[in-house]
């Protein structure tokens, strides 16, 4: 089983429709959100669209904090992020958040769990950006491979039986064994809002047989999707780091 | 780690493993035991490592082969066994591989002093390899004479053992807490004592350390057992390869003592332009390393300790693999009366090649046509050697690049087919850039094919082809 992993698409639908045409040419049997589908990008209705129409066709999707604060009350998120949710909302049918309200926060298969912040109280979406977040992840799950997004910076951490944990950062193209001795803790890369000085879309393969993942990255049309956020009228920071990918 | 010591135990002849059937133990080291298997459907002949990991046994042992079970996979070509299967780690731990047929370098270069051509021969079969093995972004770290073996069949350079080795693209397993020493004492590189796992140099130091063995019999640094002991060759030369054995030539000793140099930017960039040196001796340009007779004495080597710091390439972490700033650029360049024109333009290019590689080195090379029908003049009509003009010629060609010593090298070579003269030299040298020029378009070029078009068409690298643009009503409508 080949699954793609999509996470962070925060309403960027260039940035969408570019990893989906990508897979489609990598040989992938589902594909699954792991979280913040809107939030930030100016497109939260298509993308949210092309998720569940995703959902239909037997993917999966997780909850991620900006999909909460949709329908929570009083989101605890930077001015950026909450103005982006302000206007998130008005774009959205009810529909669209009866839908986001349903999603799920983890999901668990074979040697791994899914989930959008942390194995540690998911709900909490607490970052994963240093070995020691890793560390407390790994006991709060029995699973040997935790997947999650939500630091928009692709690392991964892996660590042998009563041994300290390790980071390391993935390079695009390039499988990794998840060797099977370790236990690991992947953190995705961003679809719509990349961090790691890359601007380029970041998406991964996970190969459960072969216990390998891959990740990709993929060029999209930065400047429509910047473009868009401007004229929505949101914070033009959201548009200028799409640039650099900071 | 119970479960791994029993399942083990259960190892014995004609016992099956995940379809792998165990024939006979051939080697038990302190590591791991070896069985020869065999499987129906493989056809070569196959191995099994199973490492001897125990309850309270070193972590880096079960480290070390959990590496060989992450980087091995992943290796292609000749110059590494082919995996056909694992077991997994937490109970069955084994990698099955193609069994090398051959000679290891220990018992190929026989009885040391190794005469200088074949240690040069040797030598140069393994950086062939190392270029290899680092293109697929491998560094091994641990060469040493019992983990290279020449296969039988073809001769080529395989290495085994990746116990220690690193893939840059890969999470390094050894992490700064595992504290062993990270190589074998006597070819260790000066940065794997400092623990600076990312230099493919590191490599070309041990092979230096090798072939030092090889030509005088003696290890350059000995065979150290403390960390303390190993950080000497951070400071201590080496004593000079020919201070030992006389016949050893300054060309050899100019090679070895570059790759043993403590500072990785002074040794060879890459394996490849190691290997290019090996292959052709006559070509290596002698620098004081050549001529040294002594080493810095003990007094000298003791200041050098307490005073010198050590090269900050030591401790910093190389660039990563996959920008190649050391190529090797071959400029095929005809000089026959007329090309002067062409022959400028591809020094124009190189030019602008080379700029953006600071370490490449330039091969200048120049087909000297032979007739098959006749016998060819050595000497022509002005009783001049006509190879040794060309190489004149080739030189005056290259001197506005202001390349010396060792980053330019000049070759005339003889034959009948050109384009196949230039294809076996690019290969042969692993050349990773050709700049040639082609000659305009006439009819029977287009019917025949020209040497250019064979040559883009076979050479196993990055080709530019250099035309000049024609001006205006020559070989109009062509």
């Amino acid at each position: 089983m080949r699954t793609a992993l999509l996470s962070d698409i925060h309403g960027n639908r260039e940035a969408l429709a570019a990893c989906l045409a990508h897979i489609d040419r990598n040989r992938v049997d589902r594909i699954i959100f792991t979280g913040d589908i809107v939030g930030y990008g100016a497109d939260p209705r298509w993308c949210l669209d092309t998720v569940m129409a995703q959902c239909a066709r037997g993917a999966i999707a997780l909850l991620g904090n900006h999909d909460e604060a949709v329908f929570r009350q009083d989101p605890d998120m930077n001015a950026e992020a909450l103005a982006a949710i302000v206007w998130t909302r008005t774009q959205l049918s009810a529909s669209h958040v009866a839908y986001l309200q349903a999603l799920p926060l983890l999901f668990e298969e074979g040697e791994a769990l899914f989930v959008h912040a942390s194995a540690a109280s998911p709900h909490a979406w607490p970052y994963i950006t240093r070995p020691r977040d890793a560390d407390i992840n790994l006991r709060f799950t029995t699973k040997r491979i935790t997947i999650c997004g939500h630091v928009h910076r692709p690392q991964y951490y892996h660590a042998a039986d009563r041994r300290p944990v390790e980071a390391f950062t993935p390079l695009a193209g390039a499988p990794v064994p998840l060797l099977r001795g370790r236990r690991w803790v992947v953190v995705l890369g961003s679809v719509g809002q990349p961090r790691d000085h890359n601007p380029a879309a970041a998406y991964s393969v996970f190969d459960a047989a072969q216990g390998r993942i891959t990740l990709h990255r993929v060029p999209y049309d930065v400047e429509t999707a910047a473009q868009k956020i401007r004229a929505a009228g949101l914070p033009p920071r959201l548009a200028d780091r799409l640039y650099t990918g900071a | 780690m119970d479960q791994q010591v029993t399942a083990q135990a259960a190892l014995r002849p004609g016992v099956e493993i995940d379809g792998f059937r165990l024939e006979e133990i051939i080697h038990k080291g302190g590591m791991a035991v070896i069985w020869r298997v065999t499987r129906p459907d493989i056809t070569l002949p196959a191995v099994m490592k199973v490492p001897m990991i125990g309850e309270g046994d070193e972590a880096s042992s079960i480290v070390g082969f959990e590496m060989e079970q992450m980087i091995m996979p992943q290796l292609m070509g000749r110059h590494t066994p082919r995996v056909f299967g694992m077991g997994d780690i937490t109970t069955l731990p084994y990698i099955v591989m193609e069994r090398i047929i051959g000679k290891t370098l220990e018992q190929a270069a026989g009885k040391p002093p190794v005469a200088p051509a074949e240690v040069a021969r040797l030598g140069g079969l393994v950086a062939k390899g190392l270029a290899v093995l680092h293109r697929q972004h491998v560094i091994h770290f641990d060469l040493k004479p019992a983990n290279i073996i020449f296969r039988d069949t073809t001769g080529e350079a395989v290495f085994v053992d990746f116990g220690l080795s690193r893939h840059a693209l890969l999470p390094d397993l050894f992490s700064e807490e595992i504290r062993i020493p990270m190589g074998t004492a006597p070819y260790i590189a000066p940065e794997q004592v400092l623990r600076n796992r990312t230099d493919l140099r590191s490599d070309i130091f041990s092979l230096g350390a090798i072939m030092y063995e090889m030509a005088t019999g003696v290890q350059p640094f000995g065979a150290p057992d403390s960390t303390a002991g190993l950080k000497r060759r951070i400071w201590a030369d080496p004593r000079p390869p020919r201070a030992i054995n006389n016949d050893i030539p300054e060309w050899l000793q100019e090679i070895i003592l570059r790759c043993l140099e403590p500072d990785p930017t002074r040794r060879y960039p890459t394996a490849r332009q190691l290997a290019f040196d090996l292959i052709h001796p006559e070509k290596v340009a002698l620098t004081a390393r050549a001529k040294k007779m002594t080493n810095a004495g003990w007094f000298k080597v003791w200041r050098r300790v307490k005073f010198k710091p050590a090269p900050k390439a030591l401790t910093r972490h190389a660039p990563p693999e996959g920008v190649n700033t050391a190529p090797i650029v071959m400029a095929a360049v005809d000089l026959s009366h007329g090309r002067e024109p062409l022959a400028e333009a591809v020094l124009d290019t190189v030019r602008r090649i080379l700029e953006t590689a600071p370490e490449s080195r330039l091969a200048c090379v120049n087909v000297m046509k032979t007739s098959l029908l006749q016998v060819d003049d050595t000497v022509d009509a002005e009783g001049r050697n006509i190879h040794l003009q060309h190489l004149a010629e080739l030189k005056h060609w290259a001197g506005p690049l202001g390349r010396s010593g060792a980053r330019v090298t000049f070759h005339v070579i003889e034959g009948v087919d050109a384009a196949a003269q230039l294809i076996g030299f690019a290969r042969d040298n692993h050349v990773d850039h050709l700049v040639m020029g082609a000659r305009g378009h006439s009819a029977a070029r287009r019917y025949l094919g020209s040497t250019s078009t064979q040559v883009v068409a076979e050479a196993p690298c990055t080709v530019t082809v250099v035309r000049l643009r024609e001006s205006a009503g020559e070989d109009a409508g062509g």
